[in-house]
């Protein structure tokens, strides 16, 4: 029992971990030009 | 890297120089606004944006441009956004920039606010999308632990710990489904949201009052699984439409914004809405006039091709009426203002198109009527299972509890997942064959059709002349004749020049090359006058009667020597016979409807072997013919191109257009073809029928999946764990039944007709 009061939360924090990421590449713009994102890889002499 | 979107670039390059057209300059600096001291935005639409390579060649030029802060390519939005400075440079020598790169700019005013909404609301479903994930991979895990046999105690603080974390998740992601469902039930419709939230609501609340009463089971990893996976679903449907409506973005942006007008204190740049009845406006060549009107000044000539269907251009000169979107070609014109905005040509088709459409969004979609039978049937078996528990002498709470298990089971996860996911495979293996899809809904519609009625110039055609084979004669004079065709911006003329150069003819040498507008182009050549252009003009009598014929004519005239005509065809699309022709082997009756005249028509109906053709029909012509046809019961497709077809292209019950037609006929078609084969035409109702097809096969799994999870739950054996395992087993085998449709049917032959990237960028 009480190596879960510690296992839950720290599984849940994680959790939040990750949903706070994905919010803050959302926030940022991340997935609004996707086909360009796709593309953008493939140049090799600029910034991005 | 520029090779990359060749006709793109060709086709701007080609076009009305830059220099010169006041019009737009004005309604580019309109549409740039300052963000910061000393720097403002631009932000411009570049319809011809298809690679990396064209992001790289913009991004690169536009940079390297003096005056130029930074600028960024959105190649979804296929939008440029430019932060440059005023003080050093102005918002058309940006725009020239990347007209010079080889793209084709005009500015992306925030008439595109509603494509904007649009976005935020994919990036709000996306939002939901991740916190139901979030949520369903958190409970999930906690539920796994329950059904490994955790008991008592633990079991109730991980259902405590499962009710904490689902129910603000039930509350945000499931909005959408509550608030759609919930409009359908005030317009009297039971949608697929309806069963779907009514699901989802009693799981969550039979899991609290389970939890508070320490009971055994409770479904919270089913309720967040569920709005995971049809959020999942409803995202990929929107982000399909999102994709196309870019192709057919820049909605009206051929309609010129405004106009130069002549006033007390010189001519000025005016807004559309600012230009009153009796203004007179000035359009340069290159420049689309604005509004109706009579010309007062000048002559030219005018391409109403996008307005009429007529391939030749008309001639303008004082007394002549005008009509607002035609393109002017050769001399500059004064337009005294008659009709403006909403009441001028243009506004009469964007309302009856307006109101096609409004016509067209009452069609009921598959998915829908889906739910329609089967919403009942499913609320109806859980009141069943609850009057036979409560009969069989079960408590309230037994029943209840069996009832609410048999509408989370049944809830239509696999059945909410079947038409979407159907579809955005199928879109995106369209897409890879440059067709884009603006609409779900519109591969439903396609699937259904059995008339086809095809436009001619423009969409049939290339909506290019191509000159014929000249006599001998003419043949001989072919170097004169190039010489002075190089001197015009008249489509013959150009096409004239065209084939000369391509048949290697160096053009001799005139001097005092002058255009008379609406004429022709006259030159000096050892003393002597030599004309290209009307037959009445070069002095050939008997001319009207080829001109009036199948074929479009320029003559020349030289001393001594009788006037020879150059006779110039619109060459029909590559693929069209082979369009036509697969169809109608689909059993659908193929029929063309063009503005043209009949000759043009008749020739090239015969060359497609198509019997059923009709010549000029004007736009409200054309709205009537298939509004017609719809009467008699039929489900027609349209292809067609032009501004004159966009009111039919509406009231067609689904419609194409070809990438190169007026941004109008675009926006009016549910379905745009990127490349130039029209192969692709047949291939999107292949497809689509196939779609149809998986869709129905999806429906049939999701049916079967009832037949067996029905009895296990009224019976009372759907546990928690049985029905994590039902739903998700079934929406598998929807999705994967769906996937098999981005693989395998014909395929064009890669080349012009299917421009992917990644050909492109191999080929460069």
């Amino acid at each position: 029992m009480t190596n879960l009061l510690l296992l839950i939360p720290v599984a849940i924090g994680l959790g939040l971990l990750g949903l706070f990421a994905f919010v803050w590449t959302l926030r940022s713009g991340q997935y609004d030009d996707l086909d360009g994102a796709a593309e953008r890889i493939l140049h090799e002499d600029d910034e991005y | 890297m520029a090779g990359c979107c060749p006709a793109e670039a060709a086709l701007a390059l080609a076009g009305p120089e830059a220099a010169g057209r006041p019009a737009r300059a004005g309604a580019l600096e309109q549409a740039a606004r300052e963000i910061r001291p000393g720097v403002a935005l631009l932000q411009l639409m570049a319809p011809g944006m298809h690679c990396g390579g064209c992001v790289a060649t913009l991004e690169r030029a536009l940079s390297r441009a003096p005056g130029v802060r930074a600028a960024r390519a959105n190649l979804t939005a296929k939008r440029l956004s430019i932060e440059y400075a005023p003080a050093e440079t102005t918002a058309a020598a940006v725009a020239d920039v990347a007209e010079a790169a080889g793209f084709a700019v005009h500015p992306a005013l925030d008439a595109d606010s509603a494509a904007r909404a649009e976005a935020a609301e994919t990036r709000d479903l996306l939002a939901r999308m991740g916190v139901a994930g979030f949520a369903a991979m958190n409970v999930m895990l906690l539920s796994v632990s329950i059904w490994s046999g955790a008991d008592a105690a633990t079991r109730d603080l991980m259902h405590w710990i499962s009710a904490l974390i689902a129910l603000p998740v039930v509350v945000y992601s499931g909005r959408p489904f509550f608030v759609s469902a919930l409009k359908g039930l005030r317009a009297g419709r039971l949608n697929m949201d309806a069963p779907i939230s009514l699901a989802v609501i009693l799981a969550a609340c039979v899991s609290v009052y389970e939890t508070a009463h320490g009971g055994a089971e409770a479904f919270f990893d089913a309720a967040v699984m569920l709005l995971f996976l049809l959020l999942v679903g409803r995202y990929l449907d929107r982000l399909m439409r999102a994709r196309a409506r870019s192709a057919a973005a820049g909605l009206m942006a051929l309609q010129p914004r405004g106009a130069v007008v002549r006033g007390a204190d010189g001519a000025a740049w005016t807004a559309l809405e600012a230009i009153r009845p009796g203004d007179v406006t000035v359009v340069a060549p290159g420049e689309r006039v604005a509004v109706d009107g009579v010309v007062v000044e000048g002559a030219s000539d005018l391409d109403a091709s996008w307005l009429t269907g007529e391939s030749a251009p008309e001639t303008a000169a004082p007394g002549a009426a005008v009509r607002a979107g035609a393109m002017n070609l050769s001399g500059p014109l004064a337009v005294r203002a008659t009709a403006v905005g909403e009441r001028s040509s243009l506004g009469e088709v964007a309302a009856l198109m307006a109101e096609a459409e409004s016509r067209k969004s009452r069609i009921a979609r598959l998915a829908d009527k889906a739910a329609a039978v089967y919403a009942p049937v499913v609320h109806l078996v859980a009141l069943g299972a609850f009057l036979w528990w409560i009969g069989d002498g079960a408590t309230v709470r037994e029943a209840a509890f069996v009832a609410i298990a048999t509408l989370i089971i049944t809830c239509p996860c696999a059945l909410g997942l079947a038409a979407p996911m159907a579809q955005a495979t199928a879109a995106g293996a369209l897409f890879r064959r440059g067709v884009m899809l603006r609409d779900g809904a519109a591969l439903e519609r396609l699937a259904l059709v059995d008339r086809a009625v095809f436009d001619k110039t423009g969409t049939l055609t290339e909506g290019r002349p191509a000159m014929r084979a000249p006599g001998a004669a003419a043949g001989a004079a072919l170097p004169l004749a190039a010489a002075l065709a190089g001197g015009s911006r008249h489509p013959l003329a150009q096409a004239l020049a065209a084939a000369a150069r391509a048949a290697g003819v160096v053009p001799g040498r005139v001097d005092e090359v002058r255009e008379v507008p609406g004429y022709g182009v006259e030159a000096r050549t050892g003393g002597e006058t030599v004309r290209l252009g009307r037959a009445a003009w070069v002095g050939a009598g008997e001319a009207e009667a080829v001109e009036a014929a199948e074929a479009s004519a320029v003559w020349l005239s030289r001393p001594g020597a009788a006037p020879v005509a150059y006779l110039f065809d619109d060459a029909p699309r590559s693929g069209a016979v082979e369009a036509v022709a697969r169809l109608e082997a689909a059993g659908l009756r193929v029929s063309i409807l063009s503005g043209d005249r009949p000759g043009p028509v008749a020739a090239l109906a015969a060359r497609l072997g198509v019997s059923d053709w009709r010549a000029q029909a004007g736009p409200q012509d054309k709205i009537a013919a298939l509004a017609a046809m719809n009467a008699e019961g039929a489900r027609t497709l349209m292809v067609g191109d032009g501004i004159n077809d966009a009111p039919a292209l509406a009231e067609a019950s689904v419609s194409i257009a070809p990438a190169s037609a007026a941004d109008i006929g675009r926006a009016a078609a549910d379905i745009v073809l990127v490349g130039e084969d029209l192969r692709a035409v047949a291939e999107a109702h292949a497809l689509a029928r196939r779609t149809r097809a998986v869709i129905l096969q999806n429906f049939a799994i999701a049916a079967a999946y009832n037949c067996v999870a029905i009895p296990l739950a009224v019976t009372g054996h759907a546990s928690p764990l049985v029905a994590a395992i039902a739903m998700s087993s079934s929406s598998i085998l929807v999705v994967a039944n769906a996937l098999r449709l981005a693989g395998g049917g014909p395929r064009t032959a890669p080349g012009r007709g299917a421009r992917l990237p990644q050909a492109a960028e191999a080929a460069a």
